[in-house]
């Protein structure tokens, strides 16, 4: 695991330097949360639709942190340098997908801080837990999946496009999910709380599965010539 | 101050360290290499030279398990890399046409990287940036701001910190001026001495003549010379 956090804390390093989430992600993340709401101009439809909005727009945005992860790797052979040497390729793995998370979760913040600031969603004392499981769960899965399909298409020409286009109906059932158990956290008339305990408890499956998927293929998903 | 370059403890019990036989890789449909005989001895110096595209890069990354066998047999360090390549990758460090860097990182943060992947130690990265003769504003400085032979010689530092037991390197005097090259001569000379298995590339004949005990020639994917006959290689 030593070198997994080494790996991670190169990614976020890397990540503090150029400044991506900050600039670009978050930016584009919270600039489609409002165009949704222009959009469907409607407060009660807006005010429901909002916790399906926040993943929707995770999903995009991750997309965005996930090449760059994989194009630091890419530009100059780098991974060659960390896939010749003692370090598995698991590690390396779950490295970028431990940075990838922590990432995510500061994103899946701001934008539920933007529901509810851009779209009055509420949330209650006694649905806070929910909320930060669901929003830690889905981060992982995000991050675990994403990761794992950065690798596929780290090698390949038009990755940028292939990755949205493998990726996103992966995620799918993440993006069902998380927008119930977050609509359940928010305190929606359509779903209750033990429903979006159960949603969270898919989300962690669905983490799991992506996570040892991912921490087994990764080695060969790198390699240029597989 | 000068570093000596040492190696791990975990020696092959096999004699040579490189063997290739018909060796074989097929790159999208072409035979990159298309029958490579090469056997290379514990603590030898190759220089392999070559045309572009006769399969010199190939053959490094072959060696490195980068590249999958299509035919033939290939052993590094006792490895099979017809069955496990990955394997190999423990023994070996390759520096390729490319550097490997972070560009948002420095220098040092580069070659720490290494140095924290592998279990080294923080004089470790001291002693191989001042082997690279790398001061401290520009271990200082990010990758993306150095110059193309500061670049390589940080690339050359993190080679050195990870104390591999087979350098594969792909024009490693690319980019840097003679006081440089020679350094790097000393450098890759020491390596040698200290038991490891050096193969470089190049295209400069200078750089194969005196201090470079055996010269191997790439043609075609195949090898056409090799100036040393006590190795038993053949075309």
């Amino acid at each position: 695991m030593r070198q997994a956090l080494v790996v991670a804390r190169k990614d976020l390093l890397i990540e503090w330097r150029a400044r991506l989430l900050l600039v670009r992600v978050a930016p584009f993340a919270l600039l489609v949360l409002v165009l949704f709401a222009v959009a469907l101009d409607s407060e009660p439809l807006i005010l429901r639709a909002a916790a399906g909005l926040v993943w929707l727009a995770m999903l995009f945005s991750s997309l965005m942190l996930v090449q760059r992860s994989f194009d630091v790797e890419t530009d100059d052979g780098a991974v060659d340098v960390l896939l010749t040497g003692t370090v598995e390729p698991a590690q390396v793995y779950l490295g970028k997908m431990l940075a990838a998370f922590a990432q995510l979760l500061a994103l899946a913040t701001t934008l539920v801080l933007g529901a509810v600031v851009l779209y009055g969603a509420t949330v209650g004392a006694d649905h806070l837990v929910l909320l930060v499981t669901a929003t830690l769960s889905a981060a992982w899965g995000l991050s675990s999946v994403g990761t794992l399909y950065g690798a596929v298409v780290a090698n390949m020409s038009g990755r940028d496009s292939l990755l949205a286009l493998l990726a996103l109906p992966v995620t799918a059932p993440l993006l069902i999910a998380a927008s119930r158990a977050t609509e359940a956290a928010f305190g929606s008339q359509t779903i209750d709380t033990a429903s979006g305990w159960a949603w969270t408890a898919l989300l962690v499956v669905f983490a799991v599965t992506f996570t040892a998927a991912g921490a087994a293929a990764f080695g060969t998903l790198m390699e240029s010539d597989a | 101050m000068v570093q000596t370059v040492t190696t791990n403890d975990t020696a092959t019990t096999n004699d040579a360290v490189i063997l290739l036989a018909d060796a074989v890789v097929v790159l999208g449909g072409f035979p990159a290499l298309a029958g490579v005989n090469l056997q290379v001895q514990p603590g030898e110096l190759v220089a392999l030279r070559g045309a572009n595209g006769t399969g010199k890069s190939t053959l490094l990354r072959l060696c490195a398990g980068l590249a999958a066998l299509s035919r033939g047999s290939a052993h590094v360090m006792n490895v099979d890399l017809a069955t496990n390549r990955a394997a190999v990758r423990p023994y070996v460090g390759l520096l390729g046409h490319r550097n490997g860097l972070y560009a948002d990182l420095t220098a040092r943060e580069n070659v720490q990287l290494t140095a924290q992947l592998i279990g080294a130690q923080r004089h470790d990265v001291d002693d191989a940036l001042a082997r690279l003769k790398i001061d401290s504003r520009v271990a200082a400085t990010r990758a993306t701001s150095l110059s193309a032979g500061q670049r390589r010689r940080t690339a050359l530092a993190s080679l050195v910190v990870r104390r591999a037991r087979v350098w594969l390197l792909d024009e490693p005097h690319a980019g840097l001026d003679t006081a440089a090259r020679v350094e790097l001569d000393d450098i890759l000379h020491e390596a040698t001495q200290a038991g490891a298995t050096v193969i470089y590339t190049t295209h400069e004949i200078d750089r194969t003549d005196g201090r470079v005990p055996r010269t191997v020639t790439l043609a075609g994917g195949v090898v056409a010379t090799d100036d040393s006959s006590t190795h038993g290689v053949s075309r």
